[in-house]
């Protein structure tokens, strides 16, 4: 490949239509300069402490480290930020480098519907017009969040085609934003797509790994020993992974969606099935068939369910510095259920994902050794899915 | 001969360029060979075979569809080089391939620069592969004297137009809206000056593309390009089996039509 920037290694790029390398270049040089404007940082500090009620806790979960019986698990609660998970960090970040670009319109994509209903939010409060793509399977299964970000003055779009799901949603939002270029700004919600957006994400969610590592210095004295999140296009993950990159003894783990198994075509596993290729702006690991067509991706978790995964990522596992495994559906109902009875916690099934692979890494690890979860979300949103698969309610 | 030089020997006669876009095997492969050659008998100037992906972000719902039907009958780049090897000795325009860059990559840059000069292919556009990221084909496409086609965008800058102009091969794919492939009503009006810009900066022909659907717009991109390409259109009338509109659109872009 080219060397140009916005690479992690081979991976990344701008692979995108003529039509909006203009626009990736103004958005570029509009965020190298905000990034280096200390209002912009105080302004965005501001709105991150009062209206999101950050810093989210790192919070000891001492009744699940003893029923797992191994290493300490900790959880970093972004599942307490407003809207209930972490894409409001990266919501409100992007609405405000595009008020600050002049933009008045706003595009998104959602999976889960946790960036759509983030981004209707800092809409509403910036004051900005909003249009949100979201794959019609997706919005059936997240009917909820579809109604909030409706309150929130957000225009909906369920989008028909392909897979119906998070990568129809991006292709149609992409659509839109090449059409509506002079007066809109796309605000991606994963690490994902042409360059700037792997680093623009990444800088906006890195607050959750720069919180814990900060924090876990002052409950324990020292860095973690394991940190773990789930990944579907992986901005949780590379938020929480990137302040820890440099520091070679905390092993990173990124959990991947393995719906109903990662040896059936039914998951959404992009780095265990190991092919490279290029969508929606990026050369990255991909769910494809042999001539370059992208596969559906399947997950439980909507937010998970995307064929790719951010560029980022895929050098951080070409690399060795950090670990891709796989957890399915039924095990993240596990999950769900295992926080829910020791904790107290219900987590978004994406979230869900983690806490098991956590659960099942701690118990073999010995009881001095630190687990970091990030918990990206919780699960109000997916109490419809639960309900279906885990049967209950009073009938 | 080259791209360039065929779609240069159509301007000298006095007429414009007029090139179609079609979906590969929508309706199946086998309309493939008599769908060209029934352009070429009615005198278009090079035909641009389109392959159809699943994530074509920078088309319209005419060509988006037309792919999905293209998917549904089994079409993939493979399956269309082999198609084109089969009749090339047939074919005397240039043809030029419209794909995404994965199904490249998925085939092996090398080999699908090879199969495709079998196939008679003289160009490459692939939309979302910006001139920054060109590099990756150019090598093998130069081996196999296929010429890759730069688009330009009423965004890009004066500065980048040239940059681009100078990269390009066989023409210049302008792109005349800011938007996806598909029909529209009306043009910017900032049009001419755009053209001018672009006209000037290069020394290959320049030709228009993105919702050109009627014989008006044939006409007016014509005083100012070097011809059009016309995309979702005859998407349309090929599925309708509609020669007639096809025909006269290509008669507008024929010497005797234009004065």
């Amino acid at each position: 490949m080219t060397t140009v920037k916005g690479r992690f290694g081979r991976f990344g790029g701008q692979f995108v239509p003529e039509t909006l390398m203009t626009s990736l270049k103004e958005l570029e040089l509009a965020y190298e300069e905000a990034k280096k404007d200390p209002s912009f940082q105080e302004e965005l500090d501001y709105y991150l402490k009062q209206y999101v009620g950050r810093e989210t806790p790192l919070y000891f979960a001492e009744r699940l480290t003893k029923k797992v019986g191994g290493a300490k698990i900790y959880l970093k609660r972004e599942d307490l930020n407003h809207t209930g998970a972490h894409k409001i960090n990266n919501a409100i970040g992007q609405a405000l480098l595009a008020k600050r670009m002049g933009k008045k319109k706003i595009v998104a994509e959602t999976g889960a519907g946790q960036h759509g209903v983030a981004t209707a939010t800092a809409c509403a409060l910036l004051d900005m017009e909003c249009i949100v793509y979201m794959g019609a399977e997706d919005v059936r299964r997240q009917q909820l969040n579809v109604f909030r970000m409706e309150l929130l003055g957000t225009k909906v779009v369920a989008v028909e085609k392909g897979s119906a799901t998070l990568k129809d949603a991006v292709n149609e939002a992409l659509r839109h934003w090449v059409t509506h270029i002079e007066d809109t700004h796309y605000i991606l919600g994963s690490a994902l797509g042409p360059h700037p957006f792997p680093t623009i994400v990444r800088d906006f969610q890195r607050v959750i790994g720069d919180e814990t590592r900060a924090q876990i210095l002052q409950q324990e004295g020292r860095l973690p020993d394991t940190v773990i999140a789930c990944i579907g296009g992986g901005s949780n993950a590379i938020g929480m992974f990137y302040p820890f990159v440099e520091d070679k003894e905390v092993a990173l783990y990124g959990v991947e969606a393995a719906g109903a198994g990662i040896d059936t075509n039914r998951h959404a596993a992009a780095i265990h099935e190991g092919k490279t290729g290029v969508l929606h702006g990026a050369f990255m690991y991909l769910l494809q068939d042999d001539n370059g067509f992208i596969q559906e991706a399947h997950s439980i978790s909507a937010g998970l369910d995307y064929p790719g995964v951010g560029p980022e990522h895929c050098h951080l596992h070409e690399t060795g510095r950090a670990s891709y495994p796989s957890v399915t559906d039924e095990q993240s109902l596990e999950g769900v259920k295992l926080l829910c009875e020791t904790e107290g916690i219900l987590p978004a099934l994406e979230s869900a994902h983690a806490v098991y692979y956590a659960a099942q890494f701690a118990k073999d690890r010995p009881a001095d050794e630190i687990i970091v979860v990030c918990l990206s979300g919780r699960g109000d949103k997916d109490v419809h899915t639960l309900m279906d698969k885990l049967g209950g309610g009073i009938k | 001969m080259t791209l360039q030089k065929q779609l240069e020997d159509v301007l000298a006669t006095g007429d414009k360029a007029f090139v179609p876009y079609i979906m590969a095997g929508d309706r199946g492969i086998e309309t493939l060979k008599p769908t060209i050659l029934k352009l070429q008998q009615i005198g278009v100037s090079a035909v641009e075979v389109g392959i159809p992906f699943t994530d074509p972000v920078a088309d319209g719902p005419t060509i988006e569809q037309a792919g999905e039907r293209a998917l549904a009958h089994g079409i993939t780049l493979r399956k269309v080089l082999a198609e084109l090897t089969s009749f090339s000795q047939e074919i005397h325009i240039p043809l030029v391939v419209m794909t995404y860059l994965n199904p490249i990559l998925a085939y092996g840059i090398e080999d699908f620069a090879k199969d495709a000069k079998l196939g008679g292919v003289q160009g490459l556009i692939v939309p979302d592969m910006p001139f920054e990221e060109s590099a990756l084909l150019h090598t093998a496409l130069k081996e196999h004297g296929i010429a890759l086609v730069q688009l330009v965008s009423l965004t890009s800058p004066v500065e980048r137009i040239k940059k681009l102009a100078a990269a390009s091969e066989g023409f210049i794919y302008a792109v005349t809206v800011n938007g996806i492939t598909g029909e529209r009503v009306s043009f910017a009006t900032e049009l001419a000056g755009h053209f001018a810009n672009l006209k000037a900066a290069s020394n290959i022909p320049v030709l228009a593309g993105f919702g050109i659907s009627t014989i008006e717009h044939v006409k007016s991109f014509g005083d100012i390009a070097d011809g059009v390409i016309v995309g979702s259109k005859i998407v349309t009338a090929l599925v309708e089996q509609d020669w007639a509109t096809i025909e006269a659109l290509v008669q507008a872009t024929k010497k005797a039509t234009i004065n």
